[in-house]
């Protein structure tokens, strides 16, 4: 039997960088993935039907959108065509690259990649189960459950990924489709709404709340809300979807207003439930080591360790945000931890981005946060109208607002909407993480011209001395 | 060229005072012979210099207020004169000077926020005294700012009077030394900040007296140290201590903190002040072990050659006016400790013991104690537990 300091159940951002990171440290480490959807590939949702493809074809149809609307006010007169086997094809490329090279970091790392369903089979074991159903035992004198998440389920809704889709059907169809409902106006339904609206669909979003992008600082939703309507995108907000019928051809979807009243139903080629992720423990043997699961599937921890000597978990089957970034921290304080160093995670510093065009990518607290916390504090803002690059490149769209403490200065959140703001909070991060002053950032010298320096102009406005709006 | 820096002083100490140099500029000096000495709040300190050579330049004068990295002078490094290297091969079996702090590391420049810099520059805030609560130690605007809001809420500060009075004849000015401020300091604070007050007892000292003039000889043959009251009364104390630990306590905002380890701080007087050294651990100690620790503590006092740490710590303290001739007094708290005993002196007084007045050895005790924390019953009871051991010390042997 195989034994191992530390097996790594999940081979996504979580555990792939826990097993880099156990590896480097000279731990005698194994990543345990059965590959998604059938393949048989490393970095799980992230790399294959997540993060990655959908960025692909974000940056696609925003090309494609530019090239058939904006170019021609540049002075470039294209009617472009689009050829969607091949958008599909390059994003299946990139992805296939980027899952080869965590291939080659575990051989670089001397990180035992074992292809099958890792299921913990009582203290200090992890059963793997190949796909040619050969069962094999690894011992473990550390297990880091890593296995993610899936898209939730709706009462009323079944997925067929024929017409009624989740995520990952979303991303790979083979066709443009006329019409495509999204239900959920959260960061997955947003952004593949938009991706299938710039290549021609008609897209309806329905949400349950009365609000777009929940935990999203409230005025940046409503001027992003504001922009992706503008763009063509419907929303139906404050309605609850209660059943989806799918056809050879189509599919009708029914819908309440929350608050009671008519049903109607809503015509769709195509419909996209996107209302949030699950943690995925199904088959995991949880119970052979008695942990059990919260309510929502969630498996608590306490800086990382689970309530079974030698089980850890990181990611998202952990309680927080279901972000690539927060698993992959987690995954190397985890792994320090086990080491015996001092791993840490500063969760009130892990950014949000929505990949959309504009752009939104927010760090820390909202303005609705603070003043449910009771916090004095002072904001500035800074709109791109007023940011020579964004005037020159005919990317106006969008802001900074930057709020701080109304006694120290302290930066508590920072809220960006705009082109390429995904590249642009980086620099709020940094400098919240040395707990900097609105005016720390003020008082640093930015490259101009960038939007770069809407971020400075907009810490300048939290004292009043914005100097360029 | 080497500087002669100013070592790290020790915890929350931020200045020192040039107190003299023992060498002029244009002296020759050698790697660790003592150049200058300091005077902080709490010790003195000797800073030798860093290599051979010659004195340079002399950059603080005596008087002078230096921080922590300041550098306090040059020597230029070279040959020494040949007189003092003759000198070296004899001096070389000496045992090396005990305090080197010129060997100390200098504590990094603290750093500061962009924002921060400019509060510091903007108010003459100095950067040095400011705790930082960012990253690592850095020192965040918040910091800064708060450290400003400290300096405006200060009271006018004591040692900043409107202008100085005129002298008269007759009169000496004298500045104090920070020794003296310290002391004054801390005595008003304990004042200002505990509810203060004391009870009074007093101790038949015939048993101690008869078993020290019957084993002194024995004792000091065994143990190599005399035999003193001091160790009856840290036993006896640390004893009444475990009993009563209300008296052991020290508040903490809105939390009492209660000690169970016994150091008590013993006042010995020196030629420049009073200063209380701690003895660690005194419950666990013989009495021996106590004279010795005292007698070292003592000795170290007088020299000037107490560290902080020798100072720091101490759970109660215990003061003997007696040595003097005090009768009696009310000695103040040495903050943030609970209690502190006044010993005074023994006086032969008559007694009346079972319907008859004879003489006996008295001596009056004090318990100055902080009744935010200990309660007049705590205090009393503590006291006459001190009382008690002493003129029955086989109570001690018995834990009684």
């Amino acid at each position: 039997m195989a034994q191992y300091d530390v097996v790594i159940i999940g081979g996504g951002p979580g555990g792939y960088n826990a097993a880099i990171r156990a590896g480097q440290l000279g731990l005698k480490v194994a990543c345990v993935d059965k590959g998604v959807d059938g393949g048989s590939t490393l970095g799980g949702t992230c790399l294959n039907v997540g993060c990655m493809p959908s960025k692909a074809l974000l940056h696609a149809s925003e090309m494609y959108d530019s090239a058939a609307n904006h170019f021609a006010e540049l002075g470039i007169d294209v009617a472009p065509k689009l050829n969607l086997t091949q958008m599909m094809a390059q994003k299946a490329i990139s992805v296939g690259q980027l899952t080869k090279g965590i291939e080659f970091l575990f051989k670089k790392n001397k990180v035992d990649w074992v292809k099958g369903a890792g299921r913990i089979a009582g203290a200090g074991k992890v059963e793997v189960m190949g796909s040619d159903g050969v069962a094999t035992t690894l011992e473990a004198k550390n297990i880091v459950i890593a296995t993610g998440s899936l898209p939730a389920g709706l009462p009323g809704v079944t997925l067929d990924q024929q017409r009624i889709l989740d995520s990952t059907g979303a991303l790979s169809l083979s066709e443009v489709p006329k019409s495509l409902i999204v239900i959920g106006a959260g960061i997955i339904g947003l952004e593949l709404g938009s991706v299938w609206r710039r290549l021609g669909a008609q897209v309806t979003v329905v949400e349950f709340l009365d609000r777009i992008c929940p935990g999203m600082d409230t005025e940046v939703a409503k001027t992003f809300q504001r922009t992706l309507a503008k763009q063509g995108m419907v929303f139906k907000l404050s309605s609850k979807v209660s059943g989806a019928k799918a056809s050879k051809t189509g599919v009708s979807v029914t819908v309440e207003p929350v608050a009671g009243g008519a049903a109607e139903t809503l015509k769709a080629d195509y419909v996209l439930l996107a209302i949030g992720r699950k943690p995925y423990t199904e088959g995991l043997g949880l119970e052979t080591v008695g942990i059990a699961p919260d309510k929502r599937g969630f498996i608590e921890t306490d800086h990382w360790k689970t309530s079974a000597p030698g089980v850890w978990a990181i990611g998202d089957v952990t309680l927080g945000p279901m972000l690539a970034h927060k698993a992959e921290e987690e995954a190397v304080a985890c792994i320090e931890a086990i080491a015996g160093k001092a791993g840490h995670v500063n969760y009130a510093i892990i950014p949000n981005v929505v990949y959309t065009s504009p752009e939104v990518a927010w760090v820390g607290k909202t303005e609705e946060q603070l003043k449910a916390e009771g916090r004095a504090y002072k904001s500035g803002k800074f709109p791109f109208t007023a940011n020579s690059r964004a005037k020159i490149n005919h990317e106006t769209e969008g802001f900074v607002k930057v709020l701080a403490d109304s006694v120290t200065d302290e930066i508590l959140g920072a809220h960006l909407i705009g082109p390429h703001v995904s590249e642009m909070v980086g620099e709020y991060c940094v400098a919240m993480e040395f707990r900097a002053a609105s005016e720390d950032v003020a008082r640093i010298c930015h490259p101009h011209p960038t939007r770069s320096e809407a971020l400075r102009q907009a810490a300048m406005g939290v004292e009043g001395w914005t100097m360029q709006a | 060229m080497a500087d002669i820096m100013t070592p790290a002083l020790g915890e929350s100490v931020t200045e020192a005072t040039v107190a003299r140099w023992t060498k002029k500029a244009g002296d020759a000096v050698r790697k660790d012979e003592i150049l200058v000495e300091l005077e902080t709040d709490k010790v003195s300190l000797e800073v030798s210099a860093p290599s051979d050579g010659t004195l340079s330049e002399i950059a603080f004068e005596e008087g002078a207020t230096v921080e922590p990295g300041a550098v306090l002078g040059r020597i230029t490094e070279g040959a020494v004169a040949p007189k003092a290297a003759v000198s070296v091969p004899a001096k070389a079996s000496e045992p090396p000077p005990i305090s080197a702090p010129a060997l100390v590391k200098v504590a990094a420049e603290p750093i500061l926020a962009p924002s921060a810099q400019r509060v510091v520059a903007e108010n003459q805030l100095d950067a040095s005294a400011i705790a930082g609560s960012g990253k690592d130690g850095r020192i965040t605007k918040g910091d800064a700012l708060a450290t400003l809001a400290a300096r405006a809420k200060a009271p006018a500060s004591p040692s900043a009077p409107a202008a100085p009075r005129e002298i008269h004849a007759r009169e000496e000015r004298v500045r104090m030394t920070r020794l003296r401020q310290t002391i004054a300091r801390r005595l008003k604070e304990a004042q200002n900040n505990a509810a203060m007050l004391t009870t009074f007892n007093e101790v038949d000292m015939s048993a101690v007296m008869a078993m020290r003039a019957q084993y002194k000889d024995a004792f000091e043959k065994t143990h190599g140290v005399k035999l003193g009251f001091m160790s009856f009364f840290v036993r006896a104390v640390t004893h009444a201590l475990k009993m009563v630990p209300d008296v052991n306590a020290e508040i903490d905002g809105q939390d009492i903190i209660f000690k169970n380890h016994y150091d008590i701080g013993v006042a010995v007087g020196t030629e420049k002040g009073l200063v209380v050294p701690v003895v660690r651990d005194a419950d666990t100690l013989s009495l021996a072990d106590i004279e010795k620790g005292i007698g070292t503590l003592a000795k170290k006092a007088r020299d000037g050659q107490l560290a902080i740490e020798d100072m720091q710590g101490g759970t109660f303290s215990i003061t003997n006016g007696g040595i003097y001739g005090s009768l009696m007094s009310t000695p103040i708290l040495n903050a943030p400790q609970s209690g502190i005993l006044g010993m005074h002196k023994i006086q032969d007084r008559p007694m009346v013991v079972g319907g008859q007045v004879v003489i006996r050895p008295m001596m009056y005790l004090a318990l100055s104690y902080d009744h935010r924390v200990v309660d007049g019953q705590g205090a009393v009871t503590f006291l006459v537990h001190v009382k008690e051991a002493i003129e029955e010390p086989q109570r001690l042997l018995l834990d009684l």
